[in-house]
């Protein structure tokens, strides 16, 4: 197949860009397509320890660029999935290490030998961000249900159009179900009548999440939390294949489910 | 109870003001143009209405109106010598200019 690059990003900070880039890389490999995850947010690395290979790291996207290593040493292979790679970005550096035309060298490098990369911007509207997605076909913007991320997210489509990148889809992170059939969050639907832009998949807010990042394990590995799911279903929309978005609004609650969560994590 | 009460009295819940206030926020950022851009608009304007009017370039304003949730472009451009010497009528920049004798 053709190998399709996508940028995931946001504008603003601590949306889950980065927990969306690992789940998305890990479901992709775990469908059995050859995927590779690059870190593009150059002097803040954090997909190695949010992916679990932070132990892994000797060379980073910066010394490939800069020809200090070739391509396949900075290429590094979770074991735990095959056809799943991590290319890891420098910490000490800043985000003028990487340029947009290196970028895009080095995508049009990954194109003969994967199917899926993904590419993780940093926050902003800046050189970092524009560098990230100069390589980039297509884009993910990841949202949450909350004025900020909100505006920042139209901004960023805005930013994505011009630049020309098709097919923008979204992503809304973070959804808290009980507030928003009380009314006191926005809803998918009003999220989608402001942005007016394609929804790719939306996540519940979960704790599975926080205990994933704890220990370096996406959730998208193995775990059968309600936001693992809405992952792999994302993955699988990314592929082509037509998936019901989840039902966050009629979840069990109560005791018996609780527990009965309990044990599905054990 | 208190919450059901005050709901019950119609306080617009946290949601919607939060949808209304990003509509409206959104339609002033989508319409933002950098100043060079502005700039750039109003020179091949200016270009354009030359060509069939004669104008005074200096007093030439363009900004954006904004009304509840409609923005307009109002280019306040206006002309010389278009005044008739037989009736005192409005110069097109909307000041009232009198004849004199």
């Amino acid at each position: 197949m053709n190998c399709r690059i996508i940028v995931i990003t946001s504008g603003k900070g601590g949306v889950g860009k980065t927990t969306t880039t690992a789940n998305l890389a890990v479901a992709l490999a775990s469908l059995g397509y050859k995927t590779v995850a690059i870190d593009g947010d150059v002097g803040l690395r954090n997909l190695d320890v949010i992916m679990g290979l932070e132990n892994r790291i000797v060379y980073t996207l910066v010394d490939i660029v800069e020809g200090s290593c070739r391509l396949n040493q900075a290429l590094i292979r979770d074991k735990r999935l095959e056809n799943l790679y991590l290319i890891p970005t420098a910490q000490s550096r800043t985000k003028d290490a990487v340029t947009a035309e290196q970028m895009l060298k080095l995508c049009t490098e990954l194109r003969k030998d994967f199917d899926f990369v993904l590419v993780d911007s940093p926050a902003g509207i800046e050189a970092g961000f524009r560098n990230a997605a100069s390589g980039a076909d297509e884009a993910l913007v990841v949202t949450t249900p909350e004025v900020s991320a909100v505006r920042d997210a139209d901004r960023i489509i805005g930013l994505l159009e011009s630049m020309g990148k098709a097919p923008i889809k979204l992503v809304i992170n973070r959804i808290k179900p009980d507030m928003v059939k009380r009314g006191e969050m926005l809803g998918v639907q009003d999220v989608l009548d402001i942005l007016a832009v394609d929804l790719i998949g939306i996540i519940p807010d979960d704790e599975s999440i926080v205990v994933s990042s704890n220990k370096g394990e996406p959730l998208t590995l193995g775990s059968n939390s309600l936001a693992a799911q809405a992952y792999k279903n994302i993955a699988e929309r990314i592929t082509g294949k037509e998936v019901p978005l989840l039902d966050l609004f009629n979840q069990p609650h109560g005791f018996f489910s609780s527990l009965r969560q309990l044990f599905r994590k054990g | 109870m208190f919450e059901f009460l005050y709901n019950l009295f119609g306080r617009e819940k946290s949601g919607n003001v939060a949808k209304e206030r990003l509509q409206l926020v959104l339609i002033h950022d989508r319409n933002d143009i950098a100043p060079e851009v502005m700039n750039k608009m109003r020179d091949e304007m200016i270009s354009v209405i030359k060509k069939y009017l004669e104008i005074d370039e200096q007093r030439i304003e363009i900004s954006f109106d904004r009304e509840d949730r409609s923005v307009a472009l109002v280019a306040n451009i206006p002309l010389v010598n278009m005044q008739r010497p037989t009736r005192g009528r409005k110069a097109a920049n909307g000041v009232k200019q009198q004849r004199r004798n």
